[in-house]
């Protein structure tokens, strides 16, 4: 069990660190670039929680997805146009106010619910893929095509706004 | 080999470390012997010799000789770089495009990590090798590397679709992600590859997954992101030295990588083609790097024979013919599978 909790320390620790990164930098290429790091280190959370799916799902569509985007749009508003894109503090006390409100909850639940949830069984690596789409198929069928079909209005929304508008 | 090692070693922690770096001692003469290989292929396909010097026959240690140069030369960091970023970026990429061996099963003895979802590991993995490649763009402060960059961003994430679903079809016939159950249900003899199952859409399938891969590793027709005559050499630009060898291997890395993948899928991955002959673990490498080998020599052969696309003919390629040829793919496969059921 020694491993598992080194493994656990490290990746919990490059999850925090990069996490402040993203938050406290100055420059929004840093911070972007940290979100890969932290995106990382919750994947491999998950893999340490024996959910496997979840955890490679995790990082196609964070890091494949929406970290690509987000660094495109960073990158082609600050180095191409060269606008000076920097962050910094404004509306301190409102931001503070959901803060503590989103981190008591989120302690109120950890603290109410981390009884029930012991260390993963030892073992070799089980299997969620099966499980998971079996879930989605059967139970919970209606959510899933509802989350596909808003999805599809999106890129069609997309693709509409994008279109160039024809001068008649 | 997993067992095997701990029997040996009786220590965890050094087992998976040595489980993790056996894959490097394959990818690394594989770097060397293809960066030499492309420059013979390149030459006797121009009716030229290629290296003929270092080593005597054939100039066959002529890259070794290279990376030794490469090893040696001053650490160059330009001025107006972003040192952090810059400094990072080659280990990102190389990172990225190592970590999909961990999946690649080399022989049924051999796999990094037989886990039950390797090929989608492999498909969400390669996504760090984007990021490496934007940061190095970026960092380089030029503008040659950052539309280099941004080209190779915006073609990986295009082709990624119908690679994806390319591969999807074949989960369809396997029932499974995991690159050994795949493996196993293409033993036999050769006609039990994938490639001619459920013909000819797993045929097609494989097609389309070649040419979308060609464009994942940038790789002519599709090496826009790096293309001399207009990027000076895209988002490598400003890198020299041991750098540039670490972006120059992992590019290699992801050229096998791809392959592998390739030849597991439809060729059968380590399964000898004729049935029992020269069938086992032992075999089931050399069955494996021959058919990794015979895509990366197909590679080569295009990258001497065909032109380069154009940004919108790439894009008409990916969106327009490959996207929809691979959704024929994935529904005549998926009718097939449920009718045979």
């Amino acid at each position: 069990m020694q491993l598992f909790d080194l493994v656990f320390y490290v990746f919990a620790l490059i999850t925090l660190i990069s996490g402040c990164v993203v938050v406290f930098s100055k420059n929004i290429i840093y911070s972007a670039f940290s979100l890969l790091f932290t995106f990382f280190g919750v994947a491999a959370l998950y893999v340490l929680l024996h959910a496997d799916f979840l955890a490679v799902t995790q990082i196609l569509i964070y890091v494949g997805g929406i970290l690509v985007l987000l660094l495109f749009g960073v990158m082609l508003t600050n180095n191409v146009i060269s606008v000076d894109m920097k962050t910094g503090t404004i509306q301190a006390i409102p931001a503070l106010i959901i803060a503590a409100v989103v981190a008591g909850t989120l302690a109120g639940l950890s603290y109410s619910t981390w009884r029930g949830v012991g260390v993963p069984a030892a073992g070799g690596p089980q299997t969620t893929t099966g499980t998971l789409g079996r879930m989605l198929m059967t139970s919970y069928v209606i959510p899933f095509e509802i989350a596909s079909v808003v999805l599809l209005v999106a890129l069609i929304g997309a693709a509409m706004t994008a279109r160039r508008h024809r001068n008649s | 080999m997993k067992e095997f090692l701990l029997d040996l070693l009786h220590n965890e922690a050094l087992v998976y470390t040595l489980m993790a770096l056996l894959p490097l001692a394959w990818v690394v003469p594989f770097a060397l012997f293809a960066v030499w290989w492309e420059r013979k292929i390149s030459a006797h396909m121009q009716d030229r010799l290629g290296p003929m010097r270092t080593g005597g026959y054939h100039g066959w240690a002529q890259t070794i000789a290279d990376i030794l140069k490469l090893i040696q030369k001053e650490d160059i960091i330009p001025s107006a770089a972003d040192r952090k970023l810059f400094i990072l970026a080659p280990y990102l990429v190389f990172a990225g495009s190592y970590a999909a061996y961990a999946a690649i099963p080399f022989s049924a003895a051999y796999v990094g990590s037989g886990i039950n979802i390797g090929l989608f590991y492999v498909i969400s993995i390669s996504s760090i090798v984007v990021v490496g490649l934007l940061m190095a763009g970026w960092a380089s402060n030029n503008k040659w590397s950052l539309f280099g960059a941004m080209r190779s961003a915006a073609q990986i994430v295009s082709y990624e679709i119908p690679v994806a679903l390319a591969i999807l079809a074949v989960v369809m016939v396997a029932g499974s992600f995991d690159l050994q159950e795949i493996n196993r249900l293409q033993s036999g003899w050769f006609w039990n590859w994938f490639l001619f199952q459920k013909f000819p859409f797993l045929f097609l399938g494989s097609l389309i997954y070649f040419v979308a891969s060609l464009a994942e590793v940038n790789r002519t027709p599709f090496d826009i992101p790096e293309a001399e005559s207009e990027l000076v050499a895209g988002y490598h630009t400003e890198y020299g030295g041991m750098r540039f060898a670490l972006l120059f291997l992992s590019e290699y890395a992801n050229m096998f990588a791809v392959s592998a993948i390739a030849a597991t899928l439809f060729l059968g991955g380590w399964n000898s083609p004729f049935g029992e002959w020269l069938s086992g673990p032992f075999w089931g490498v050399f069955w494996f790097l021959t058919k990794g080998m015979t895509f990366i020599f197909v590679q080569m052969w295009l990258r001497w024979t065909l032109p380069r696309l154009r940004v919108d003919q790439l894009m008409y390629v990916g969106w327009k013919v490959l996207i929809p040829f691979a959704f024929v793919v994935v529904i005549g496969v998926g009718f097939w599978v449920m009718a045979v059921r």
